[in-house]
């Protein structure tokens, strides 16, 4: 799996930003490379959230990052508004970086713990935004306010009196101030709790109606970013495996790595049977050695020599439905992993 | 929830005779701080059997951690304050002298700690670690211990168990260094291992990985097992027990599949609701808590829950509602007006038609026909 291809890609001038052969390699000690990133593509339209989930180090922040060019990838074309990001200048992208925001997974430590709130969410104005202190401070209340924080009590604040729910809150806020386009949502929820995770989610919907915005939702957790999400798409090892709208890629996901990650996760009911087979399925292998052909094929238990020899390519499987595996599933939905690997062999 | 917790249900009968091999009774936990006493633990009972699994929910600041932690005497400093009685195999141990606990540390009971990453020491090779107190404890050589690290990293599914002895912490995966703190735990075989949040720092393979290897090395060895986990999704299927947390109090007990099956706190429930399902179609508004959990140094009168429960009436303002048991004498709960009974319903209705925000919240969240309750509402006020 973990394929190449430009199947799943939609015509030109429908994507807000489009994202082709995109790599980031990253020099470590010993002459070697990671590959953090190798060669990806996809797309997403203005207004599409676009989920991107995978195990850790599959490249999905790495990804979420090179899109606003922080670092620039070392090659491919990430195309904003039909401008390629990889060819502009540093000034230019610093420019353009008020339409792209982010917000990271640590709500406590992306915020200065010296600065009060009021400073905090106020600082993108101080560089791009107007310079008018009244003004600002309208901007800024207005930001606390539609974040659910009360500017009035926060402003004077500083992060340590918060609590994580609350500085995440208060990162959205920051990110929004400029009224940007597009905000990259790395892991935003995967330090909090169960409770505050279901605010900030519905936060984010009611934030995108509002405000318009497209978001790249990045997330190792699938019921979260399935509940975001229009589209997702699976990372593996720095390829996409895996492209698909969200509800359908859970009711008939093709790649085996997509059903191992729903078999992992947890259901919150006693009767639903969990797989507690002794089948480990291994460990990422590493991104400075990865796997010839097909990258998940090491921990695949459907692999066979095509998938040592031959990267699969992207293939339609279903309308709107894109996979790059040499063997990807059919219909069995309901039949957990192991199962299908008993019936195979 | 003073009276101490018997556990005669015909699911934990296979060993009724014998006494429990865990028996905490109403357990209190405070820190003394510059801002006043935080009583992070209230009043905590409960037993556990020997071989058996207690699932223990809630979320960060619940008193989860610090509940296991007292038990285990590991609270060290001067502003810490635990009373109440932990009866361990017939030990006492609270009255246990320090060095006496020494010997049950990792002997008797183990801890499994949240973050793999923290727990080992990063100078010292994974194999000195696995063996430590395999020599303290069982006065094993060297060659004794190295030969069972070996085997305990086989059992834990490590690859290369004779080489990864000579390995440092930083040069495993945060999965295997979990495996490498499950292994220390389990070294000395002990009867009651407490796992702290052992997969929340762990992606969703690896902690499905994790947490069938608990499963397994707790059945293989007949050990009980305290799971702490702020996910409902983790202790399903997984325990025998659950017991859910609230601000230092036990809010509901039951065997796992009938409080899934027959939830009865307002907050087991909320808990449940807010936790987004695959099955659930995408863009499926989720149901959160509103407010936050309270202040542990003024604690609210009356129910904890009070100011976030959809339910709440002017009653569990006013008075805490004890634990008690339910129709089945397994289940207790700590509510006026439990989920799912007459009273429940009729409360809801009336904080509709109120338009208590949090109530507001959970029917337009479920989906409830909200015109529906607000009629329901009105009739209930003209029989009034």
């Amino acid at each position: 799996m973990a394929g190449s291809g430009k199947a799943h890609l939609r015509p030109e001038g429908e994507a807000l930003i489009s994202i082709e052969d995109l790599v980031v390699e990253y020099p470590v000690t010993g002459g070697n490379t990671v590959k953090a990133v190798s060669g990806i593509s996809f797309d997403i339209k203005r207004g599409e959230t676009l989920g991107l989930v995978g195990e850790s180090g599959c490249g999905k922040s790495t990804t979420g990052r090179a899109i606003i060019q922080l670092p620039n990838p070392t090659s491919g074309a990430v195309h904003y508004n039909l401008v390629d990001l990889t060819e502009l200048s540093t000034e230019a992208m610093r420019r353009r970086r008020t339409d792209l925001q982010m917000i990271f997974q640590d709500p406590i430590s992306s915020l200065n713990p010296r600065r009060e709130v009021g400073e905090i969410v106020a600082e993108p104005l101080n560089v791009w935004g107007p310079k008018d202190k009244a003004k600002q401070k309208a901007l800024v209340d207005e930001m606390l306010n539609a974040v659910g924080i009360d500017p009035d009590v926060a402003r004077n604040k500083r992060p340590h009196e918060f609590s994580g729910g609350q500085c995440q809150r208060i990162s959205i806020a920051r990110s929004l101030v400029l009224e940007p386009e597009v905000l990259i949502c790395d892991e935003p929820v995967s330090a909090l709790d169960v409770s505050v995770q279901a605010q900030i989610l519905n936060l984010l919907e009611d934030l995108k109606k509002k405000y318009n915005l497209t978001l790249v939702f990045i997330a190792h957790d699938l019921a979260v970013v399935k509940n975001i999400s229009d589209r997702v798409a699976v990372m593996y090892l720095g390829k996409i495996c895996e492209v698909a709208g969200s509800d359908e890629l859970y009711d008939h996901p093709a790649h085996p790595y997509t059903r191992l990650l729903l078999d992992s996760c947890p259901e919150p009911d006693p009767a639903v049977a969990l797989d507690k087979s002794d089948n480990d399925n291994g460990e990422l292998p590493s991104p400075i050695d990865p796997p010839s052909g097909c990258r998940f094929r090491t921990r695949c238990p459907f692999a066979d020599e095509i998938c040592s020899a031959e990267e699969p390519q992207m293939k339609e499987v279903r309308q709107n439905h894109f996979v790059a595996c040499h063997h990807p599933l059919s219909q069995q939905a309901d039949t957990p992993i192991a199962v299908l690997v008993t019936a195979s062999v | 929830m003073n009276t101490p917790v018997t556990t005669e249900s015909v699911e934990f009968s296979t060993n009724t005779n014998s006494a429990p091999l865990l028996q905490v009774t109403d357990l209190h936990t405070s820190f003394s701080i510059k801002a006043g006493e935080v009583k992070a633990v209230r009043g905590v009972s409960f037993s556990l059997d020997q071989g058996k699994t207690l699932g223990v929910v809630g979320e960060s600041g619940s008193g989860k951690t610090v509940l296991a932690r007292s038990i285990m005497r590991l609270n060290l400093g001067g502003n810490v304050n635990t009373t109440g009685q932990a009866v361990f195999e017939g030990k006492e141990l609270f009255g246990c002298s320090m060095r006496e606990m020494q010997n049950l540390w990792g002997n008797e009971m183990a801890m499994v700690f949240q973050d793999p990453m923290t727990s080992l020491n990063p100078l010292v090779k994974v194999g000195r670690q696995v063996t430590e107190h395999v020599r303290q404890h069982l006065g094993a050589s060297r060659s004794e211990a190295k030969s069972l690290a070996i085997d305990l990293l086989k059992e834990v599914r490590i690859p290369e168990p004779e080489s990864r002895l000579n390995a440092y912490p930083h040069e495993l995966s945060g999965g295997m260094r979990q495996r490498i703190c499950i292994a220390i735990a389990l070294a000395c075989e002990p009867t009651l291992l407490f796992a702290d949040e052992p997969t929340t720092a762990l992606d969703v393979t690896v902690q499905h990985q994790i947490l069938n290897l608990l499963n397994r090395e707790q059945q293989e060895r007949h050990m009980a097992m305290i799971l702490i986990t702020h996910d409902l999704g983790v202790v399903a299927g997984r325990t025998d027990e659950t017991m859910v947390m609230y601000a230092g109090n036990v809010v509901e007990q039951a065997p796992t599949s009938s409080l899934f099956a027959d939830m009865q706190h307002p907050y087991t429930e909320a808990l449940l609701r807010s936790i987004p399902r695959t099955t659930q179609r995408s863009h499926t508004r989720l149901a959160a808590i509103a407010g936050r959990p309270p202040d542990l140094i003024k604690p609210p009168s009356g129910c904890a829950f009070s100011p976030r429960c959809p339910y709440v009436q002017e009653k569990c303002r006013q008075e805490a509602p004890p634990l008690q048991t339910t129709d089945d004498p397994a289940h207790k709960s700590a509510c006026w007006f439990p989920v799912g009974t007459p009273e429940n319903k009729e409360a809801f209705a009336r904080n509709l038609a109120a338009k208590l925000p949090q109530t507001l919240s959970v029917a337009e969240g479920s989906m409830v026909d909200t015109n529906q309750l607000l009629d329901q509402a009105a009739t209930a006020e003209e029989n009034n």
